[in-house]
Order: structure tokens, then sequence, then C-alpha cells
């Protein structure tokens, strides 16, 4: 690390983190593109990335930089990375129900497979992490643990935020899954809790002694 | 149709380094077995496993159904000695091993076996 780095590690350690880049994890159909859309359509005006009902329709990283987060005094700069959901089977036959073609769900699956991949190696490159969770669904995944699991390792700073509350998720059923974390409740759809959500980035990926 | 489920001991993995363990899983499960691993993969060899999952993924190996319990956070005493704290781990081919519930303590999973 140059002199540059650590004067700017030691100022980050006192005074707390500026500028940071954040990931955006989970299964595939959490809805982390629409939460993506919505961080930065409240703080930037622009969207990130195409959402659909079909899964997999991220199937490559997208990043939107530099989106500014404020809450009274407090700012933080996010450099925010939404990532292809993470699965451990694709199978093209899964696409053909939703009326896609065997060609093009070929190629579908075999871009996820890809995008698996690539959110993978983005976890060596993200100062914190967004793990998002379908509020509707059990939390138990093999996806969810293992990715809570790598974190924890890592000693990444996460959120867990419990996703589609408004579709009668329940985020108490995931809150008990991961007593030991914070779960906040939101619906990245509707803007449910966005305030609860943008306190809780700010005082975990803004912390000081990271 | 008889499907073979291996329960493998810690101290046949140990033997092996992480490559050599993950590759002898995906072998083993690619070949349709379903393995018990009795000292279960950790939270990074879980997703390395998923990476090179990912790369044998084509249009007869859909990938891998696995399961294991959250892992608990080492203490400091696991730490300094480098204690793998992960439990159980079952592994099988996404096809034929199905998990239909689970919870923080319990796995239930089914075995489907192809009608000859």
């Amino acid at each position: 690390m140059g002199l540059f780095g650590k004067l700017s590690g030691w100022l980050s350690s006192i005074f707390g983190k500026k500028h940071v880049r954040i990931g955006i994890y989970g299964p595939p159909n959490a809805g982390k593109t629409t939460l993506a859309n919505r961080i930065a359509m409240d703080w930037a005006g622009e969207i990130v990335g195409e959402v659909s009902e079909i899964p997999h329709e991220t199937r490559k990283v997208q990043k939107k930089d530099r989106v500014v987060i404020r809450d009274g005094k407090a700012s933080l700069t996010l450099d925010l990375i939404d990532t292809p959901g993470i699965a451990t089977k694709i199978d093209y036959h899964d696409f053909l129900e939703f009326g896609i073609d065997e060609e093009d769900a070929k190629q579908r699956a075999k871009e996820a497979t890809e995008g698996v991949i690539e959110a993978i190696k983005w976890l060596d490159n993200v100062d914190g992490v967004i793990l998002l969770m379908d509020s509707t669904k059990n939390p138990f995944t093999q996806v969810n643990i293992t990715i809570f699991g790598n974190l924890e390792a890592r000693e990444l700073p996460f959120i867990i935020a419990a996703n589609k509350i408004d579709m009668n998720g329940s985020p108490a059923t995931l809150q008990s899954a991961f007593p030991q974390h914070e779960v906040v409740p939101i619906s990245a759809l509707e803007g449910i809790n966005m305030d609860l959500f943008y306190e809780a980035i700010l005082k975990t990926f803004g912390k000081k002694g990271r | 149709m008889e499907i073979k489920v291996n329960f493998i001991s810690q101290e046949k993995l140990n033997g092996f380094s992480t490559d050599e363990k993950l590759e002898f899983i995906l072998k083993e499960v690619e070949k349709g077995q379903i393995l018990v691993l009795e000292r279960g993969l950790k939270a990074e060899e879980q997703t390395k496993l998923i990476e090179m999952t990912m790369n044998d993924v084509n249009e007869k190996f859909t990938g891998i159904e696995m399961e294991s319990y959250i892992e608990e956070k080492p203490t400091f005493l696991q730490k300094l000695l480098g204690k793998n704290s992960a439990r159980m781990t079952i592994v099988g081919p996404a096809g034929t091993l199905k998990t239909i519930y689970k919870d923080k303590d319990v796995i239930q999973a089914v075995i489907v076996g192809k009608k000859k």
C-alpha cells in the first residue's frame, strides 16, 4: 500500500468512510435490480438495469458509480454493484415456461452460469454487501446460507434486507433465521421502509474503524 | 432404481487440498452420486464449488443441490487453531436430490430415481 493509501485508511478509521463500493447479492428474483434501481432513482435520478419476472434477467454485473446518500450532515458515496443472482443449478427448461424459445433459453442459461461466476468473483472487490432476501420465501436456502457464511468469513460489513414485504412477506421469519444480524424489512418495488434502509446503509458502511 | 449415497468421512477429505476436495466432489456428483460429507464444506468452499459447477453446467448436467446448516461464527479459539466449524453437507445432482424442507436444524430431502 502506498503512502496515500495508508493515509486514506488512517483517515477513514478516524472519520468514517465516505466512498465505498457496495455489492447487492442474493438469489435470482429476490429483487436486486429493483433495489438498485430504487437506490439510484432516489439519489441519482437514473435506473441501473431492466427488471423482469423471468429468473436470471441480470446476467452481467451492472454498475452505478457515485450515488451519494445523505441524512442530515452525514453522507456516503456508493459505487453500486448490481450482481446476477447466485444459483447452484441452471436448467434451460425453466426458461421455456416463460415462453422463451429453446435456442434463446439455452443461450440465457449459458449467460446465467457466467453471471453466477462473475458475481462470486466480485466478492473480492467490494467493501460491503447488501444481502437481499425474498421475505415471501424460506430464508434457509443454500444460496442465502452460502453468501451469509462468506460475508461472515470475509468479515465484510453487510446488511440483510428482507424484500417484498408488500407481498405478505415475513421479515420476522427471516430475522429469526439470522438472529445475530439486523434485518431491514423493505419493499424495493413500492419504496416501503427505504428511510430505514438508507439509515442502515450509512450506519453500516460509513462506520469508523473498518 | 437403486441410487447410491456415499457417506464421506472427515479423514478422507482431510487428505485432500481444497481444490482436490472440490474436484473429487464435483466429479462424483456429475457421475450421479449423492455425497454426505461428515465434516461439511466451509462457506468459501461452497462458493468455490458453485463456481466450478457453473463452469460445468450444460444441457445434461444442470448443476448441484447442496444443503448445509448455517455456519456458526468461529470462536476466537477455533480461529486460532484454524478449526473448521462447518457442519455436515449433503451434495448431489440437481435432478436427483431435491430439498423439500429446511430450517435451522433440519434438512428434509428426497432422492428422485428415474424409472427404468
